[in-house]
């Protein structure tokens, strides 16, 4: 028979992943939106993406201040202590992928009165697979889907490559003309920063490998070509 | 080397209550060995075994072997008296004589022939520190001993033990009386007491087994289903029905 206790334990777990859920959505739709404003050069949507990051960090406090009362209160083991480990260290990875997103958006702000440089394809795409990695990366830690978790970081590779086709054309960009060099610099941070988001969503996989097995892993692609610097 | 082996043991009750059943068990020397699991498990009964205090119960069947370094702990050979030496035991309830604190700690060494006046004084002192006690009751060692704390009873108890010098420490909820306190000055001194003692301890809870298990042997109904180091049990067992148990899904 389980005991009331554990049942109001695993209500509070519930509650927790919920809370993870819900940060992951507005760092998924941060990430998308503020790509979305550099692309449209949409200044209003940059500023409130920008401020709106200032919610993201409150929500990360927010589940690390409940769930460790939970640890205090419940004195978790086993699978209850690894995730609810990695709940808290999920909410600091949730949390620096909107200062990414943030990071993005205040790009997009300093940006908005000059010409544009080319159109944007690679940056949009990066952020696309970015943010439905992140999207299923959460899916998986929630579900303890361990196969899944194992999966996505391949994907990275795909983002990895993206940045680099990138890099190069906005090295020839440079070259090409001087004047661009300031402007092509902000898209290579833009780039970079969509490559750091991605890296982060497989440290969330880990994470669920962790939670799920006991197994702290590194996916380490140290030997891809393709891997960003 | 394990300073105890357990090897096949099963003990049955007359009333036909199968206690243990073909356990074997190293429980090495200088670190904390827990057993843990729901009430009726059998880890009282295995405690019990190693110092013989099972000669006493309605014990219809045991088999098997316990080794003691080289003594064989079950043979009727063995002196039970010289055994319970090497073995002390301390119990749930502190049991403390009608008195004084310090005739508490000699009592045992003076029916042991220990006379010098010297030796006697230096074990009360020595057992004291180890017990963390000797700071709050030096200056009243001719109290009554029933004048202490619960707490402050339960680690005279385990002075008592100390003083007369066993090798091994047998605790069967020993804090299960005591507040958050007093239960965490015991663990402090176990934890001390293993750099020189082998400890076997039935802890009150799955949260104290976590806290001061060096080994932690996981027993139910009478088997045991697995041993690993605290740290690895605890935050990754290897089996389904540990890990039940410790997340609270039964018991």
């Amino acid at each position: 028979m389980i005991s009331d206790t554990r049942e109001s334990f695993d209500r509070k777990i519930q509650e927790h992943l919920e809370s993870i859920i819900v940060l992951g959505s507005m760092v998924e739709q941060s990430l998308l939106d503020a790509v979305e404003a550099l692309k449209e050069r949409d200044l209003d949507r940059a500023r409130e993406i920008y401020e709106h990051d200032q919610v993201i960090n409150e929500k990360r406090y927010e589940i690390e201040r409940k769930t460790l009362i939970t640890v205090a209160t419940q004195q978790p083991l086993a699978t209850d202590l690894r995730r609810l480990a990695s709940i808290i260290d999920l909410a600091g990875e949730l949390e620096r992928i909107g200062d990414y997103a943030k990071g993005i958006a205040r790009i997009a702000i300093r940006l908005g009165d000059q010409p544009p440089l080319k159109e944007l394809v690679h940056i949009p795409r990066m952020a696309e697979l970015t943010a439905d990695m992140l999207h299923r990366a959460i899916g998986a830690f929630v579900q303890l889907d361990e196969e899944a978790a194992l999966a996505i970081p391949d994907e990275d590779d795909q983002v990895d490559k993206l940045y680099n086709i990138l890099y190069r054309e906005l090295l020839e960009i440079m070259m090409a003309d001087e004047d661009n060099i300031d402007r092509a610099t902000f898209h290579l941070w833009v780039s970079h920063n969509l490559e750091r988001a991605a890296d982060r969503v497989t440290n969330i996989c880990e994470r669920t490998v962790f939670t799920a097995s006991g197994r702290l892993t590194e996916f380490d692609r140290s030997d891809d070509e393709s891997e960003a610097f | 080397m394990a300073k105890i082996s357990i090897k096949n043991l099963s003990l049955e009750y007359s009333d036909g209550t199968e206690s243990l059943q073909n356990i074997s068990l190293e429980i090495p020397a200088r670190a904390i060995t827990v057993l843990f699991g729901p009430a009726g498990g059998g880890k009282s009964s295995l405690l019990r075994v190693l110092n013989r205090l099972n000669d006493l119960a309605d014990v219809i069947r045991i088999e098997g072997e316990v080794q003691l370094d080289d003594l064989d702990v079950l043979s009727s050979q063995t002196d039970v008296i010289k055994l319970r030496r090497r073995v002390g035991m301390v119990f749930a309830r502190p049991v403390v004589l009608p008195f004084s604190i310090q005739e508490n700690l000699t009592y045992g060494l003076e029916i042991a022939g220990e006379k010098d006046r010297y030796a006697l004084e230096s074990a009360v002192e020595t057992s004291l520190k180890k017990a963390a006690l000797w700071d709050e009751v030096k200056q009243r060692l001719d109290d009554p001993a029933t004048s202490l704390s619960g707490g402050q009873q339960q680690r005279l108890c385990l002075a008592r033990v100390l003083a007369l010098e066993p090798e091994v420490i047998l605790l069967d909820e020993p804090t299960s009386g005591l507040d958050p306190i007093s239960t965490a000055k015991v663990e402090e001194s176990l934890k001390k007491l293993k750099e020189d003692y082998t400890v076997v301890l039935v802890p009150h809870s799955v949260q104290q087994a976590a806290r001061t298990a060096d080994i932690a042997a996981f027993m139910l109904q009478g088997k045991l289903i697995e041993v690993d180091s605290g740290d690895k049990l605890f935050t990754n067992p290897e089996k389904q029905t540990t890990q039940d148990y410790i997340e609270g899904r039964f018991g």
